[in-house]
């Protein structure tokens, strides 16, 4: 890890009000190729909203956000859903998996919004279910599953169209310390074999272990040593 | 142990009696260890001889009790240094480390830093723990678990510390 | 055990307030909802009422016009005539008055009889003549107005009428003497058919009505049982939290009383302001009926009650969740067949039983029948939504998401649709009621309208020559293309043995120049003197047949001799005149001139595309004679009366469609609501916009389009029912179907097109917060 290589993504001075509260206020972070990135903080102090603006969910009100030397605050509604179509995958708490679909078509959901036919994105899903442990589920719907079986199908579903970033908002939020390991051992070896990195949204340390480096978000700062130099 | 560096905390602010010294240490770190007073003043010659502390006044009177002390500038920076520094990762830290905690909130420095950078050593430790872990068997897991969650353990304990002491400085404060 | 009932009852009531905002919004929601179902409900309770009112002023102000003697003039007498008019669209009656003496009676609303030249009109006619608007209607109206026709001469607040004092009118020139206004031969019984016709109106009108309050009180259910399941972790039992909600339906259909009350009040404030084709009420004849209104509202609150009670059976309220029994067994489809093989076997009996002119049908059956054969589309839907979803597949993303979610919960999808498939049900079967009447009602003109657009004509005491002088003074009017006009007189045979039905056997004579006579039959060459005999023909609606050159015959108060220089012509197929058969003769033959009372008959080419061309052709017949009929042609023109009816009827379906279009806005803002977290990971994943919009559309669109072929179907299986039991042959009219059917699938576009702002607002990243 030296500071010369270039980032693949970068935020610097990321400002963010929702209403009258601040939830970023200064906010730096550099995401190089590869690595899993922890973010932690305590709760309310703007990792989710640092998270957010990063894989351009959310536009921030300052600041500037370079993903592989474009600027992602310049680009409009369309290429941002068309990048992080693409190039991301995402993994939050709960609530991802659309309850209606099976866990087969929630995985195959990406690659079929990018327009890929059903048949070849459902058999690449049935293959990353098989590399999570969860090939068992495919026809079950998200309902029917365990919590710690649906946030493997979510994996799979972030890594489904091999992103180059994976953002992961406390994905071990909801689950038991023995699934919270499982669900963290497979999202970081799966993301190291494919060489994408992570950007891992904790306030726990043991899920935090599993990252490469680390930043802290305190009252909606946060800075990135790796930056600085 | 840090008594010097304690010491050279609770002079920071403004110069004491050794007895003086003795009783704020005990009523902040002592719990139901009190120190003895050979301990006291076997750290204060210490401290006197590096050039950390001096001796500001003498009452009239008998003893050592009688000195009063300040703290040097090579004591200050000695005290910045070790608040800087993370500990090592180790069991049964809290001693050492509330005693940062509780230091850098009584002069004014900000709990907040300490904590990061003992966050970041202890996850050091924490992520060798967990590569050891993800490579290693059955018996390895457990082990590196037993390690992992009692890290863990006083991190969140440190966590909570600052958080509260935060609370309370705000409260003194204002 | 009552005393429970009642405790759980009211502390549901009083959740109810303590629901936070959330209960609020919920309750408030369904009290709207519920309300506007009542204002529809009270609206339509007056209905008998408004048409009583109306009824009466109008039969208050009409006159008798067929006695069997003409009644002699004396000084309580007055001669009338009518001389309504058409503006743009509008109708607007007129009549002119001449009092024979001093106590003539006057009409209602008036004070006075207005002197000649003067003329009373009501308020809306007034302000017409006074607007900018109104200035080509003013040449027709010139004379000075000197008053207003009050309320009680009008039929609505917003009627166009006038009357205008004269002194030109004369009992024997279509001006009718009578000496007081009133008619009481207007009857009131409605014919069979409309009293089936009606019966159907408010089953069609009032049935969605019933299932939009059904749905309003379901509005936030689901955020309703949540809570309803802290309450189970608190310990309350499942009995008792059904008591609760149904405690918190009962306020909630309280409160729609009452806001239905309001709603009405309010809204007959404004209904003076409304004209339906040409139909406006007052204020004060809008009159809920009271054993109606009490009804209403008992069973208001009572459905609210069973229908919570119902809907919670459905779901389990655990307390850590709501379980909803869904999934798992397929619908079944038999036992939802019962309600249409019911409704079926009480309509079949009926089947040509209800002639027109038989005694009516017992209504509650034909009601009963109507409402199960329209309930059934409610109770099939659902079973035929989940059995086509079921093997619905393939698919871009936006489908394939509306149709998994349509697999899981079809109920709540065929709940959504089920207004709108009965009203369109409804609709469709009325519709089919109303082609059938009005074909039979229905004027065929056999008339070719690129020939003529316009008819005008007048009767006058003078000789035919008035014809040529109106065909002038048309020819001369902008837009006016060209001009067909002839007199036209009854002739009858004097020899002829008298008939025993009172009528001599008559044939016409029309007087018109050459050019015009050969427009009506074959004449081969034609001078000014001259005169044609076309024989009688077998159908022609004159008995009498045509009289031979030199014959004698008595036509009105005139003897004629028909000239002696008369030739035989032949009748032409497609003349304007009303029969071939008859003496055709040119002004100047002999003794033409001396005949009296002409009809004169005009008709006109006009240039379509000139704006208000056919008011510059009323302008001119107004000025020739204020009694002038002007009528633009048509192919074949319906009776007016049905039009208004199926126009209103249309109108009313489309209100209903839009309440129902209503909660659909609701319930899928409400599952949008819901899905905010899903929706906003789903954009992160980087769905698009279109995407979920689309995914909306169809989760709407599919079940919508099944209800309505649905609908469809049972519609028309009603509709011929319905046709059957009047005897009329079943016609399936698919333009009316197809713009229903189509304004029902208008309304359900424009709900998703509200929806979709909501959307978009949704699937903003904050719904990712979890704060």
């Amino acid at each position: 890890m030296n500071g010369t290589t270039t980032p693949l993504l970068a935020g610097t001075g990321l400002r963010k009000t929702y209403g009258a509260t601040p939830a970023l206020v200064d906010a730096t972070i550099c995401v190089r190729a590869g690595e899993v990135l922890a973010v932690m903080g305590p709760s309310g102090s703007g990792k989710s909203t640092l998270l957010h603006c990063l894989a351009g969910i959310v536009a921030p009100d300052a600041g500037r956000i370079v993903y592989d030397g474009r600027e992602l605050t310049a680009m409009s509604d369309r290429e941002r859903s068309a990048l992080r179509r693409r190039e991301f995958g995402f993994v939050f708490q709960f609530g991802q998996l659309v309850p209606e679909l099976t866990c087969l078509e929630n995985v195959a959901l990406p690659l079929r919004l990018d327009g890929l036919k059903r048949r070849e994105a459902e058999r690449r899903a049935a293959g990353w279910l098989d590399r999570l442990e969860v090939a068992d589920v495919a026809d079950k719907r998200p309902g029917e599953v365990s919590g710690g079986q649906g946030q493997r199908v979510a994996v799979a579903r972030a890594l489904v169209h091999q992103p180059r970033v994976v953002f992961a908002d406390e994905p071990t939020g909801a689950l038991d310390s023995l699934n919270g390991e499982r669900v963290m051992r497979l999202l970081t070896r799966a993301t190291r074999e494919a060489g994408a990195a992570v950007v891992l949204v904790t306030h726990e340390t043991r899920v935090a272990a599993y990252s490469d480096r680390e930043i802290v978000v305190r009252d909606g700062t946060s800075h990135d040593a790796e930056l600085v130099a | 142990m840090s008594i010097g560096q304690a010491f050279l905390g609770l002079l920071e602010s403004h110069p004491r009696h050794g007895y003086d010294l003795k009783r704020a240490y005990d009523e902040r770190f002592g719990q139901d260890r009190p120190l003895h007073y050979g301990q006291v003043y076997a750290t204060l010659s210490r401290l006197l001889k590096n050039g950390l502390v001096e001796v500001d006044s003498i009452e009239p009177g008998e003893g050592p009790e009688r000195k009063c002390y300040a703290i040097t500038a090579a004591g200050v920076t000695d005290v910045e240094r070790w608040l800087a520094n993370p500990e090592k990762p180790d069991l049964y830290l809290q001693n050492t480390l509330y005693t940062k905690v509780v230091i850098a909130l009584l002069t004014g420095r900000g709990a907040a830093e300490i904590l990061d950078t003992q966050r970041a050593e202890h996850l050091r430790l924490m992520r060798d723990l967990t590569r050891r872990k993800t490579d290693g068997d059955l018996a390895d897991q457990l082990i590196c678990d037993y390690g992992l969650f009692h890290l863990e353990a006083d991190l969140r304990w440190l966590e909570l510390t600052a958080a509260r002491l935060d609370e309370l400085t705000r409260e003194v404060r204002s | 055990m009552i005393a429970r009932w009642i405790r759980d009852l009211i502390l549901g009531a009083r959740l109810s307030r303590a629901g936070g905002r959330d209960g609020r919004v919920r309750m408030a929601m369904t009290a709207v909802g519920v309300g506007i179902g009542v204002a529809m409900l009270l609206a339509a309770s007056s209905i008998p009422a408004m048409l009583q009112a109306r009824h009466d002023r109008t039969a208050a102000r009409d006159y008798q016009m067929y006695g069997d003697t003409p009644m002699a003039k004396s000084d309580r007498t007055l001669l009338v005539t009518e001389a309504d008019t058409e503006f743009r669209g509008i109708t607007v009656r007129g009549r002119l008055l001449q009092p024979d003496g001093p106590h003539a009676p006057v009409p209602p609303g008036l004070a006075t009889l207005p002197r000649p030249g003067e003329m009373v009109v009501s308020p809306a006619l007034a302000a017409l003549l006074s607007a900018p608007d109104g200035a080509l209607l003013r040449p027709r109206l010139p004379d000075r107005i000197v008053g207003s026709i009050g309320d009680r001469g009008l039929a609505g607040p917003r009627e166009y009428a006038f009357y205008l004092g004269s002194d030109q009118l004369t009992a024997d020139s279509n001006a009718h003497r009578i000496d007081h206004f009133g008619d009481r031969n207007v009857g009131d019984a409605f014919s069979p058919m409309l009293a089936l016709l009606i019966v159907i109106i408010f089953v069609v009108l009032l049935l969605p009505i019933g299932m939009f309050i059904a749905a309003a009180i379901r509005f936030g259910d689901e955020r309703r049982d949540r809570r309803l399941a802290a309450l189970r972790l608190v310990g309350a039992d499942s009995r008792m939290v059904r008591r609760i909600a149904a405690g918190e339906a009962l306020v909630a259909a309280g409160l729609g009383l009452l806001a239905g009350a309001l709603f009405f009040l309010v809204g007959i404030q404004f209904v003076e302001g409304v004209t339906l084709t040409d139909i406006s009420v007052f204020t004060s004849d809008v009159r809920p009926d009271a054993v109606f209104a009490t009804l209403v509202a008992l069973a208001v609150p009572a459905a609210a009650v069973g229908i919570t009670v119902l809907a919670m059976s459905r779901a389990v309220i655990e307390p850590l969740g709501v379980v909803r029994r869904s999934g798992g067994t397929r619908r079944r489809l038999w036992w939802r067949l019962a309600p249409p093989a019911v409704g079926l076997a009480l309509l079949y009996p009926l089947v040509g039983q209800v002639g027109r002119s038989t005694a009516r049908a017992n209504p509650f059956q034909v009601a009963g029948g109507a409402v199960l054969l329209l309930i059934s589309v409610a109770v099939i839907l659902p079973w035929l939504i989940e059995a086509v979803v079921r093997r619905l597949g393939g698919g871009g993303v936006a489908w394939q998401l509306a149709v998994r979610r349509l697999q899981l919960s079809s109920g709540t999808a065929a709940r959504i649709v089920n207004g709108v498939a009965v009203a369109v049900a409804g609709g469709i079967a009325l519709q089919m009621l109303f082609s059938a009447a009005a074909a039979s009602n229905s004027i065929p003109t056999g008339q070719d309208i690129t020939r003529a657009q316009v008819e005008a004509g007048f009767d006058r005491a003078t000789g035919p020559a008035i014809a040529a002088e109106a065909g002038a003074r048309f020819r001369a009017t902008p837009g006016v293309r060209s001009v067909l006009s002839f007199a036209e007189l009854t002739g009858t045979d004097p020899k002829a043995p008298a008939p025993s039905e009172g009528m001599a056997p008559t044939f016409p004579i029309y007087v018109a120049d050459c050019r015009t006579l050969a427009e009506l039959a074959a004449i081969d060459r034609c001078a000014d003197g001259d005169a044609f005999l076309v024989a009688r023909a077998a159908g022609d609606p004159f008995k009498g047949a045509t009289p031979g050159p030199g014959e004698r015959v008595r036509v009105g108060s005139v003897e004629w001799t028909v000239p002696p220089s008369a030739r035989p012509a032949e009748p032409k197929p497609d003349s304007l005149a009303r029969t071939a058969s008859g003496v055709y003769a040119t002004p100047s033959a002999a003794g033409v001139a001396a005949l009296r009372e002409p009809s004169v008959r005009t008709f006109l080419r006009v240039d379509q595309a000139k704006p208000d061309v056919y008011e510059y052709v009323r302008n001119t017949a107004f000025a020739i004679d204020p009694a002038m009929y002007v009528t633009v042609l048509q192919g074949t023109r319906a009776s007016s009366q049905f039009i208004t009816i199926q126009r209103g009827l249309f109108i009313g379906l489309v209100v209903t469609l839009l309440m129902i279009g209503a909660s659909l806005l609701v319930s899928t803002l409400e599952q949008l609501q819901e899905r905010r977290r899903l929706l906003a990971a789903l954009v992160a994943v980087g769905a698009q916009r279109a995407t979920l919009g689309w995914s909306v559309l169809w989760q709407t669109a599919v079940p919508v389009l099944l209800g309505l072929g649905l609908a469809v179907v049972a519609g028309a299986g009603l509709g011929a029912v319905l046709l059957a039991m009047v005897g009329e042959p079943v016609r399936f009219d698919w333009w009316n179907v197809s713009g229903i059917a189509g304004t029902a699938a208008a309304v359900v576009l424009v709900v998703t097109g509200l929806s979709l702002p909501v959307l978009w607002r949704l699937v903003r990243p904050d719904g990712l917060r979890t704060e």
